[in-house]
């Protein structure tokens, strides 16, 4: 990717990030640690892969996207608003009994989000329809899904899995968000699900591993490579560091589901502006 | 009494027909199409047929995706595996959305036989009924089946359908002034005295409990109530004051169904008294269809004495 395009996906991821950070400390709740390691990979995909209208969310030859890790939605909500999907300013109704701007996705209140999700395992599988739907209308558009490593201990992902190479659906591609850490510590501690590569070769899939998965550029990369696999679907297993972007969230499992008090967001925030005051000065 | 045939049967065959018609109508199944009757469908349109495997899970959420893309997915199994183990997914995935997928249950109640308590699903009316904005249907015979697919998959949103796996008698097609509408009973047969408002197969059998009643001397209203959920309460209210007493029977744990429904409503209406038949909260257990229903008390004899019981109550 050139330069100029990757500078500017981590500038968008950037401002996620503080919008991120913003939405879950107004509402005093949320899942931040997992929407901070995979907010690069939602930047590669509203704002260099995916085919998306805001102004048209329900058009039938768009691509899809489905965040079956749906409690990180401080990453898919800032990314649809920057996208131009709803306000920014509406993100200060995340988790309000007087807002629509539910806990985890809501396609029915939420311009942009495909598909309603949050309880772990259950998104893949509705990719894996829309996918075949597609196929059976004979449209182009591509579908595209976010795991977490820790999801992946639901049975129903692996059901998902070999049904979608069963109909070799090579126009849906996972992404999987390995941050190796969940809400009761080391992925590898609560269940170990390595190693991934295999068992998602086993299972029928094109396997890309990326050890950049905070790099919206590289991720954008895998994407497109990922658009050219014949035959079978893809996974991506994309390396990343949960609370990335904030020094004391980092690679923190403390920080899977909790919100910042003031003290905490201030410094967060600095963080994340500091971040953003460098990439944009260069 | 007409032929007798089996809902599912029907199901099967009702599914072909429409299949011409409706474009958009995918066939999901999780390896029991021989058994739901979906194989007729797979045969006569095979890349709209999705055999899903033994992963009912997944099936229900694919069907979800399908919906989103404006198919008109059913999903069919047996009534244990899409309303038991599925039932998450039909709830987060399939009602919670509002998404226009059918989930099918087959070989619902005691009436599977030899397989026994695990594949005997008495819970389905229950699991599916308490999901909001859920439709609940369950045909008495072949010929209300039909028109029970058909009124499905014109409808847009959720609902679950329970097929039956045994043959039972066509009597809704002779029922004078009788017409399929979903949420709308059926009045069978009028009566002063008493209403049984029953579910299924033992809709027959509330007709054959009404006959003997009559030859006591009392004069039974037979309901059928497919739609068990939006719940005809017009009827049920009409039936509550005009007849002061009331029965339901259902092929399913008195817990959670249709008799649970009718006593919910009225309780807040117009109480009167109301007698549940069906299973006693119990599991199943293996035997000749038949003879399990009998041991169960699923019989004609039991709802006209469950209807004397009623009487006796009423002030």
């Amino acid at each position: 990717m050139e330069p100029s395009r990757a500078h500017a996906l981590a500038v968008t991821a950037a401002k996620a990030r503080l919008l991120a950070m913003e939405m879950v400390h107004t509402a005093a709740s949320g899942h931040i640690g997992g929407s901070l390691s995979s907010m690069d990979m939602l930047t590669a995909l509203y704002f260099d892969v995916m085919n998306v209208d805001p102004e048209n969310p329900r058009d039938p030859d768009r691509d899809r996207f489905v965040l079956s890790k749906g409690h990180c939605t401080p990453a898919l909500y800032p990314i649809l608003a920057l996208r131009g999907f709803f306000p920014v300013e509406q993100l200060s109704m995340f988790r309000r009994i007087d807002g629509h701007m539910s806990g985890h996705p809501d396609m029915v209140n939420v311009p942009g989000v495909d598909m309603s999700t949050g309880s772990l395992g259950q998104g893949f599988s509705a990719a894996v329809g829309m996918a075949i739907a597609g196929k059976l209308d004979h449209k182009n558009y591509r579908v595209y899904t976010v795991l977490g490593d820790g999801e992946l201990a639901e049975g129903q992902i692996w059901e998902a899995a070999m049904s979608a190479a069963k109909y070799k659906l090579d126009h849906l591609c996972a992404i999987v968000d390995v941050n190796g850490l969940q809400i009761d510590g080391r992925t590898a501690d609560v269940m170990p699900t390595e190693p991934l590569d295999r068992k998602f070769e086993s299972f029928g899939f094109h396997v890309i591993k990326l050890i950049s998965g905070n790099d919206p550029a590289a991720v954008s990369d895998a994407l497109h490579a990922a658009a050219t696999v014949k035959d079978k679907p893809t996974v991506i297993l994309a390396a990343t560091v949960k609370g990335k972007g904030v020094s004391f969230m980092e690679n923190n499992a403390d920080w899977h589901g909790k919100a910042p008090d003031d003290a905490q967001y201030a410094a967060a925030k600095a963080e994340l502006e500091a971040g953003l005051a460098e990439l944009e000065g260069n | 009494m007409g032929e007798k045939i089996a809902t599912r049967v029907v199901y099967g065959e009702t599914l072909v027909e429409l299949g011409a018609k409706y474009p958009d109508l995918i066939v999901l199944d999780a390896d029991l199409s021989g058994a739901t009757k979906t194989k007729d469908f797979s045969k006569a349109y095979p890349k709209r047929f999705l055999n899903m495997g033994i992963a009912e899970c997944n099936m229900v959420d694919v069907a979800a995706g399908l919906a989103t893309c404006g198919k008109k997915p059913f999903a069919s199994t047996f009534a244990m595996f899409a309303a038991g183990r599925a039932f998450e997914q039909v709830r987060n995935c399939v009602a919670y959305p509002h998404l226009n997928v059918k989930v099918v249950g087959s070989h619902g109640g005691l009436s599977v036989g030899e397989d026994g308590a695990t594949h005997q699903c008495c819970e389905d009316f229950a699991t599916m009924r308490v999901l909001p904005g859920m439709t609940v249907v369950c045909p008495c015979d072949g010929y209300e089946m039909k028109q029970a697919v058909q009124a499905l998959i014109d409808y847009n949103g959720p609902a679950y359908l329970r097929l039956g796996r045994l043959a039972v008698e066509t009597v809704t097609e002779f029922t004078p002034g009788y017409r399929f509408e979903l949420g709308k009973g059926a009045v069978l047969r009028d009566g002063g005295d008493v209403t049984i408002i029953a579910v299924g197969m033992m809709v027959q059998m509330a007709l054959k409990a009404a006959d003997q009643l009559l030859a006591e001397g009392i004069s039974a209203r037979v309901i059928d109530m497919h739609t068990i959920k939006p719940l005809d309460e017009e009827l049920v209210l009409k039936a509550a004051r005009e007849t002061g007493a009331i029965v339901t029977s259902e092929e399913h744990n008195i817990i959670g169904g249709l008799g649970e429904a009718v006593c919910g409503y009225l309780s807040g209406m117009c109480p009167v008294p109301v007698v549940r038949h069906g299973v006693e909260d119990k599991f199943g257990r293996s035997g000749k269809a038949q003879l399990v229903l009998e041991a169960y008390g699923l019989t004609p004899d039991r709802i006209a004495a469950k209807a004397k019981a009623a009487l006796a109550m009423k002030k």
